[in-house]
């Protein structure tokens, strides 16, 4: 697959702060790559090298093949999505959609028809008269995402578009926003601290943490396979066990001894020595909890507890179940909820159990992961 | 508007203003004072061909005094407001710094330096930029270069007030779409501080056509301003009808255009108010 853009060991420091460290990575043709991580994480600089708006302290951004790395941004074939829109305030909505084919001096007709048709792409063909104070939420990110791609750019970058939209409105927009992906075809490059929001529209994830890339790849890779732990912590809810290898069984197996939890069997394909030191990372959704006993069987592990915490979320319940001294949270779907069926209840003795794939290892180093 | 703020309004503005415009329709006794009856003969007087330029020369002066303000202080509010916070209080500091010189030592030290023998002139002369003969002093550029001088600050303030409010992102924007710099600050920043730039422009024309110890001081014979011939009139001429009848002009020159603004701001904030009423 082509390459869009590539970032070359780029690095880029703030005073003392190193917001990236030797970033390399490069984003494929017509993709929907998100740049995904914590506050301070080095996505927004990211996007702003990319943008031009920064030029880093080393390394090199090639788009399509091209090094851009000291380009000014009105010369780079690339617009932004800003998070605060950034709409003018002094010009209509016709008119901000406008800025950049007027900019770009082209004749009259040519800028109302490409006005007329980004209008309809984001679907508000009545509201061109209207400034930007005139028009909610919602309208304007669409008018921020108009603007920036009526230029045609190679590359859409979105730095947090959603952020400031309540919860509803960032369903349908992520919606929209995957719809218009697929309607102009070109690279979008999404920033965002919103898992659910990078999940839901992206095809592959960069995972920053501290100015560097943790994990890159699709959701689901990213999700069920975690490569580190900020990344198991950081996607999805997920409850940590330390412990160390205790032994190989099996091929693919390993049997770890954690504290408190004395042989576990999981999936192995770390090539772990014994005495390694790991965590066990479970998610709340892999786990499976009854108040009578499972079958047993050599790959399950199985375990008893009482439950501390019950939260009724509708479509499933959360549930924090103390084992050994240390809190494991479970949470049960209900797809069959039987009304007549006990329910679990705080401080009820309850089993859980899963099934050796669905726990994996990671490894701890001595320098310590959080 | 409240009932004190009336009150003062009244007291320092209102009756003041009605008092000159009354002794602008009253006829000039021959003894300096202000003759019986009303008359409109006074007004007319004004209408002279000697008046016209002197009045002329006012605008056109006070215009060119507001341009060049405004051209200077829009580089310097968007620098201001783009500096570091430790920056930015030291160039306020020197902004401000110029104040603590009385007005008239600052004016005073301006015709030292344009002096024939001052250190500007000698300056520009070194340069051959201006011929020794040359004399910069008692014209109507001298009155230009001072009144630029002292009203600039006017102008910064405001346009930094304006300018520390606006969002530098929108540049960005701008940037990223395909502007250049000078036209990111053109098409994006001008329009975004326009109330700034109109407090400026009313903070330095107001004080410009009003001037009188400028020309008076660096001007000479052809570059008086009405503010001058009210001086004279009223000092030296002893007729208060026609100091007043200039004075009366001289407000309604520069109380006209503000009615104008305010009715023009009030308006655009209805038409906004009815769009969102729409909706």
């Amino acid at each position: 697959m082509a390459e869009s853009v590539v970032f070359e060991q780029v690095s880029k420091e703030f005073g003392q702060h190193k917001a990236l460290k030797n970033v390399s990575l490069s984003i494929h043709k017509g993709e929907f790559f998100s740049l995904l991580g914590p506050s301070g994480c080095g996505k927004t600089t990211l996007l702003r090298l990319l943008a031009g708006f920064d030029t880093p302290d080393s390394g090199k951004i090639l788009l399509d093949g091209q090094d851009i790395t000291h380009l000014p941004p009105n010369r780079r074939p690339v617009n932004t999505v800003f998070q605060s829109y950034a709409l003018f305030p002094h010009l209509t909505i016709y008119e901000n959609i406008a800025f950049g084919l007027r900019i770009a001096n082209r004749p009259e007709e040519q800028i109302q028809e490409e006005v007329e048709r980004m209008l309809q792409l984001i679907q508000m063909t009545e509201y061109t008269k209207r400034t930007p104070d005139q028009i909610s939420g919602g309208q304007k990110q669409r008018v921020a995402i108009a603007r920036a791609l009526i230029n045609k750019p190679q590359v859409l970058l979105l730095d947090e578009p959603l952020a400031a939209l309540d919860l509803k409105l960032r369903q349908k927009m992520l919606l929209d926003l995957d719809r218009i992906h697929d309607e102009v075809g070109i690279t979008f490059i999404f920033v965002t601290h919103d898992q659910t929001e990078a999940m839901a529209v992206s095809d592959r994830i960069a995972i920053l943490h501290k100015g560097e890339v943790e994990q890159i790849g699709p959701p689901v890779e990213i999700y069920e396979a975690p490569k580190s732990t900020f990344v198991a912590d950081f996607i999805g809810d997920t409850t940590f066990l330390n412990g160390h290898v205790a032994e190989p069984i099996q091929k693919d197996y390993s049997k770890v001894q954690m504290e408190r939890f004395p042989g576990v069997m999981c999936f192995n394909d770390k090539a772990l020595q014994i005495g390694d030191p790991v965590h066990l990372s479970i998610r709340p959704e892999k786990i499976h909890i009854s108040g009578d006993p499972p079958p047993t069987h050599p790959l399950i592990n199985v375990f008893q507890g009482e439950v501390e915490d019950v939260i009724y979320k509708g479509d499933h319940t959360h549930f924090g179940v103390k084992v050994h001294g240390q809190k494991i949270s479970v949470t049960q779907q209900h797809s069959r909820y039987l009304l007549d069926e006990k329910p679990i209840r705080w401080n009820d003795k309850v089993w859980i159990w899963w099934h050796a794939d669905d726990g994996f290892i990671l490894e701890r180093n001595s320098k310590g992961d959080e | 508007m409240t009932l004190p703020s009336f009150g003062w309004l009244l007291l320092f503005f209102l009756i003041p203003s009605l008092i000159i415009f009354a002794y602008a329709l009253k006829p000039e006794d021959s003894f300096g004072g202000v003759g019986e009856g009303w008359t409109f003969d006074t007004i007319l007087s004004i209408f002279d061909t000697n008046y016209f330029m002197l009045i002329w020369r006012t605008l056109w002066l006070s215009c060119l005094t507001t341009l060049f303000c405004l051209v200077l202080a829009l580089p310097v509010g968007y620098q201001l407001a783009i500096s570091k916070p430790k920056w930015r209080r030291l160039l306020l500091i020197l902004l401000v710094i110029p104040f603590w010189t009385s007005f008239l030592i600052r004016i005073f030290a301006w015709k030292t330096l344009l002096h024939p023998e001052g250190l500007f002139k000698k300056l520009l002369v070194a340069f051959h930029l201006a011929s020794p003969e040359a004399t910069l002093l008692y014209n109507s550029a001298a009155v230009l270069l001072v009144m630029v001088y002292t009203y600039l600050p006017f102008a910064v303030f405001p346009i930094y007030a304006a300018a520390s409010k606006f969002n530098f992102q929108l540049i960005e924007a701008a940037l990223d779409l395909g502007a250049s710099r000078i036209e990111a600050f053109f098409k994006v920043f001008v329009p975004g501080i326009k109330k700034g730039i109109l407090t400026a422009m009313v903070m330095v024309f107001i004080p410009a056509i009003g001037a009188y110890v400028i020309p008076d001081l660096v001007g000479g014979s052809n570059s008086e301003m009405i503010g001058n011939k009210i001086a004279q009139r009223t000092f030296n001429d002893r007729n208060l009808p026609q100091a007043s009848a200039l004075s009366a002009f001289l407000g309604l020159v520069v109380l006209i255009p503000m009615a104008l603004v305010a009715l023009w701001t009030k308006r655009s904030k209805v038409i906004e108010a009815e769009a969102r009423n729409k909706e």
